[in-house]
Order: C-alpha cells, then structure tokens, then sequence
C-alpha cells in the first residue's frame, strides 16, 4: 500500500473516533444532567438557553454576515409577552404553547419591523440601529410601568404546561429546552444548507456578487433576520417560565455582546462551536465565582486573540454537525 | 421665558460639543478604514480616568490644584490616550484589515468589553467624583444662568475642533489622511504611506474623544467605567445624522442631534401631558437615527453613496 494510502485511510478513522468521542461525551451528559442535584440542573438549564440564543443570532453573524448588538430584545418581547399572557399582571392565563406560538409571530414581527429601514443599507448601519433598538426596548420596558411593572418586574408567572403535564420543575424544563433545542437547531441546520442558506453564505461572501447572480439581497437577510428573532423570542418565553420572574435586567446590552462573544469565541456559523462557546461562556464563571470581572477581561482579550488568530473560532465551521454523522457512519 | 430659552441653549451647545468632539473620532475612523470602532467609547471614558490618574499621581491634593496642574492633566491625559488608541489599531485592527468587514467590528467589541472591565478591576466599578476643571462661576445673562464650567467647554471644544479642521485642510498630514479617506488602494498606488495616515487618525479620534470625556466628567462632576456606552452611541448617531466620513457632518450632527434632545426634554412631557417624561430622552435620540437611516441615509452633509459603490469592495 503507499504512503498517500495510509495517509487517507488513517484520517477518516481519525475523524470518525474523535466523531465518536464527541457524541459520547454529548449522549452521556444529556443522560446524567437529571440525576444532578437541582442546582447543577438549572445551570444546564441556563447553558441550554444560551445555546438557543446563539443558535438564533448565529444565522444573521455566522450565516449572513451582518452584525446584530441588540439581540437581546428579542429575547425581552418573547419573555414579557409570557409574562404578561401567563401572570396576574394583566389577569390573563393563556396555554403555554399558544403564548409560544404569539411570541414567536411577535418576534418575526418586530424582527422585520426593524430590518426593514436598516437591511436595504450597508450592512454596518445595522450592528447600530440594533444596539439603539436593544436600549430602547429596555427603557420602554423600564418605564412602562402600569403594563410591565418597570424595574420591579414581574413576578407570579404561571407555571408552563403543556397538554397538561406541568412543566416546572428544573428537570421538566431541562427536558422541554433539549427538545426545544433539538428541533430548532435541526431547523437551523436544515435551513443552512437550503437554497435559503446558500443565498445567505452568498451574501456574506460577497454582496454584490450575490445580487449579480440574482439574489435578492434585501429579502434573504430580511428573512435571516427574521428567523433569528422569532427564535430569540422563543428562548424568552421559556426563560420566562423557568424564571418564572421577568425584570429588565436580564436585558442589558451587556448580555447581548455576552452572546455575540459566545458565538465568535465558540465558532462562527457553527452550531457545534455555539454549543463549545456557551459551556466556556456559562460553565466558566460557575468553575470562577470569586473571579467574576477577571473572567469577563479574559473573555475580551480572548474574543481580540481569537479573530486575529483564529478567526473561526475554537470549533473551526468544517467541524460541523454533517462531520460528526459523517465520521459515525464512516462515509 | 426668554431666560429659559436662552439657559436650553447653552445647555443644548455644551452637550452638542462634547458629542461633536466624539463624533469626529468615529467619523474619521469609519472615513479611511469603514468600521464601526465599538471602543472608541471607551476612549471618552479613559480620558476622564486618565486625568484623575495624571491629577492624583502627579499632582496630589485635588482639592488644590492650580490651572498649570489642570492643564497639564488635561493635555497629558488626551495624549496619553491618542498614543492609546494608535497602539490599539496596531494590536487589534491592523492583523485584520485585510479580513473581513465583521472581523474589525468583532475584535473593536472585545477591546471596549477589556476597556471596560480592566477598568472596573483596577478603579472599581463605582462612579468616582471629578474635579471641575474650571472654576464655578455662575454668570445671569438676560434671565439664564450660564456657568464658566458651560463656557470652558464650548471654548475647549471649539479650539480643538478649530484646530483638527486647520489640520485636515491645511497640513500636508492632513492630506494624506484625506487621500486615503477618499480610495485606500488609489492612495497606496499614490506612494502616500497608508499607515502613517491610519495612526493618525488613530492618534487624533481617541485624543478628542478622551478631551470630551475629561469635559462630561468636569461638566457632571462625576466618571464611571460604562460612562462611554451611551455617550458613544449618541456620538456615533450623531456623525451618521452629519453624514459618516465627513468632518463638518459630525460637528453639525452633534449639535442638531444636542439641541433636538434638549429641546425634546423639554417638550415631550408637555406635548404628552406628561405621559412620555424625560426618561424617553435616549429613545428620542434612536428613533432620530432610525428616521435618518430611512429618510437620508447617507446624512446631511454626506456623500449619496450607494451600496454597489464602495461598501462591500473587499479592498476595504
């Protein structure tokens, strides 16, 4: 046999041992996470949030190139439209997935409400209307009090349900975001690799090339964007039922570059690197309580290192989710 | 009435200044390289820091210090942090300039994020009181109270940004920074060191910045690390209402963008009756940025560029 033949033979093994180390070590700690004690759950539950964050405003950075600061208010519409539709603020009790499906509708709304002035300029002009509109959304809430409650926030949300078994418990929640998860970054997956999603990697490309081959640049990142705010306000209302409290300041800016941060640090326009960026992102300052500013500085320096460095982040975009079914199936 | 009008408008003026002396730094660095520098913020905010620093350090006693000290704060705080911000693009931008647009926007966040909480560790994350820079004097002019501290920032400001345009327009400096502002490629092609005009510009925007900042903080008499988040997304409103890249645009910007949201203090609780008060003041400064992006995007005194034209080139 020649040397280029071990050489290509050794790497699909390779590949397909570190596919199956992966998928252990993602199948063991869905497995153990319900037998951990209440805390760790919640933690996990948190780390499951931030991953369908970043899932969500992946598809506008890593997808399409464009820059998003104010994800978090997406994220605000679908928690206070829970809060509001499922609390004895407003004395309304509505079914947990019908408040699911309103929020999502919201979020694509105000998504494309927003992108409509923006996404027909350049692309820079969003990162800043976005970081204008994330404030705004924060102030309104703050100051609306009669409806939002203001800073004080609201509390007493119902417990989620769905078809009647109640979904409260952390473990409960754990297993509704999982699947949660799940489905939506098959979705996003699936979406990636649609015609949709070439026109996108098109765009981040190059956007006067795309519109020379006849994209409609406008309309596929008005959709881009759109998506991702209808799953950021998914996120929301299941943050609102865990939390079962809303208050603004779980909607700082802070927290959008927070996301943003995870996505580049993880892996641009990967889910598998999303998944690495918000464990290093969550589990971090869980492992360094006593270093919380400390933890934030390294992250900074990390995000500067990193894009000059390695601009693909930890998990490089080949690394993906089709690598690791490919290295299984030893295709 | 007279009186009111006439204390809005100084008011409305000392803001505008500051914003203006911010603005041009985002402007100059969006003309030659077209990135948004999400940290230069931050610069406004280390201005002020920097000062306090040069003034306990080197000074001692705040409490009396004369004016030679507070000069000397003054100008060695800006250009402690014009070479700041000249050793940041070397650092952070400079490995990406041939990368992608996002790269440069992404690694100008991690710098404000590291600004910011390097800050925080090493000075604490409390708002610190700051010295007046000028002494307090109230003047009554015509019904209106206009303090000195209002005056020496318009006089401030108005030197600084007298002198930047003098430069820009009349030095040779300033006319490479312009060649490069206009086509980067065409400049190089030129022989003009495309560098050289970069740390200008680099050394220049974060110098007026962190005089702004020392202004706002001697003008409130108060500094904290997150200070620059809003302010410089104000600014940054501002030079795109001007037009972004040009000089003029955002000195003009700042000031239209100043007077509406003095004006619109003022006003909206009364055309409201009340139901929108002044905390709305942010969210009337976004809306403006929003109705400019779709009314005149290009600004007012800006180039009509199309996107095709310049923005998305890789040569950027």
């Amino acid at each position: 046999m020649s040397v280029a033949g071990i050489s290509s033979s050794a790497k699909p093994q390779a590949s397909r041992l570190v596919a199956i180390l992966v998928l252990a070590a993602i199948v063991a700690l869905v497995a153990a996470t319900p037998f951990l004690p209440n805390y760790h759950i919640r933690v996990v539950n948190s780390l499951l949030i931030y991953i369908l964050l970043g899932i969500g405003l992946n598809i506008v950075i890593g997808y399409t190139g464009l820059l998003d600061l104010g994800f978090v208010a997406f994220y605000a519409v679908g928690a206070y439209t829970y809060a509001l539709l499922a609390s004895p603020q407003l004395d309304l009790h509505l079914p947990f997935l019908l408040i699911v499906g309103i929020a999502a509708v919201l979020g694509m709304i105000t998504g494309i409400l927003l992108g409509i002035p923006v996404l027909k300029l350049r692309g820079d002009y969003l990162a800043i209307v976005t970081l204008g509109f994330g404030e705004i959304i924060r102030i309104v809430i703050n100051n609306v009090d009669w409806l939002t409650g203001g800073p004080k926030g609201i509390a007493r949300l119902d417990k989620a349900s769905i078809l009647g078994v109640e979904i409260a418990r952390p473990v409960e929640i754990y297993w509704l975001l999982l699947v949660t998860v799940f489905l939506v970054g098959l979705f996003v997956w699936r979406l990636e690799r649609s015609i949709l999603g070439k026109a996108w990697a098109a765009i981040r490309e190059d956007q006067d090339a795309a519109r020379g081959i006849g994209i409609n640049t406008t309309n596929a990142k008005l959709a881009a964007f759109a998506t991702s705010a209808t799953i950021g306000a998914i996120a929301g209302t299941i943050f609102a039922a865990s939390q079962r409290f809303v208050s603004p300041e779980s909607f700082t800016l802070q927290e959008s570059v927070l996301i943003v941060l995870m996505i580049v640090i993880g892996g641009i326009g990967n889910i598998l690197g999303i998944v690495a960026g918000a464990a290093i992102l969550i589990l971090l300052p869980e492992l360094l309580r006593e270093f919380a500013e400390w933890r934030i500085l390294f992250l900074g320096i990390l995000m500067v290192v990193l894009i000059i460095v390695r601009p693909a982040g930890i998990v490089p975009r080949t690394f993906g989710p089709e690598k690791l079914i490919r290295g299984l199936f030893g295709k | 009435m007279l009186g009111t009008f006439i204390q809005q408008t100084v008011n409305a003026l000392t803001i505008g200044s500051i914003y203006a002396l911010i603005a041009l730094g985002y402007t100059m660095v969006y003309g030659v390289l077209r990135m948004i520098n999400f940290a230069h913020g931050e610069m406004f905010m280390l201005g002020a820091y920097a000062a306090f620093l040069v003034l306990t350090v080197f000074v001692g006693d705040i409490g009396a210090v004369g004016a030679f000290g507070l000069t000397l704060a003054f100008f060695g705080a800006v250009i402690a942090v014009g070479f700041f911000g000249v050793g940041i693009e070397r650092l952070a931008y400079k490995p990406l300039r041939n990368s992608t647009r996002l790269a440069p926007m992404l690694s100008s966040l991690g710098v404000s994020l590291t600004l910011v909480t390097g800050v925080q560790i090493l000075a604490g994350p409390q708002p610190v009181a700051f010295p007046s820079f000028f002494p307090a004097t109230r003047y009554d002019f015509m019904g209106g109270t206009v303090t000195s501290v209002q005056i020496g920032i318009l006089v401030a400001a108005f030197v600084l940004m007298f002198a930047l345009y003098t430069l820009v327009n009349r030095s040779r400096m300033g006319i490479i920074v312009r060649a490069v502002s206009e086509s980067r490629p065409t400049a190089q092609l030129l022989g003009i060191n495309v560098n050289l005009a970069i740390s200008a510009v680099f050394f220049s925007g974060p110098l007026l910045g962190a005089a702004g900042g020392i202004l706002y903080a001697s003008y409130y008499g108060i500094m904290s690390p997150t200070m620059g988040a809003v302010i410089g997304l104000k600014a940054f409103t501002a030079a795109i209402l001007g037009g972004i890249g040009s000089i003029p645009g955002a000195m003009l910007g700042a000031y239209i963008l100043a007077f509406v949201e003095v004006g619109g203090t003022a006003l909206l609780p009364l055309i409201t009756n009340g139901v929108l008060g002044t905390e709305y003041r942010d969210v009337l400064s976004f809306a403006i940025l929003i109705l400019v992006l779709l009314v005149k995007p290009a600004g007012i005194l800006g180039e009509p560029v199309s996107e095709e034209s310049m923005v998305y080139k890789r040569e950027f």
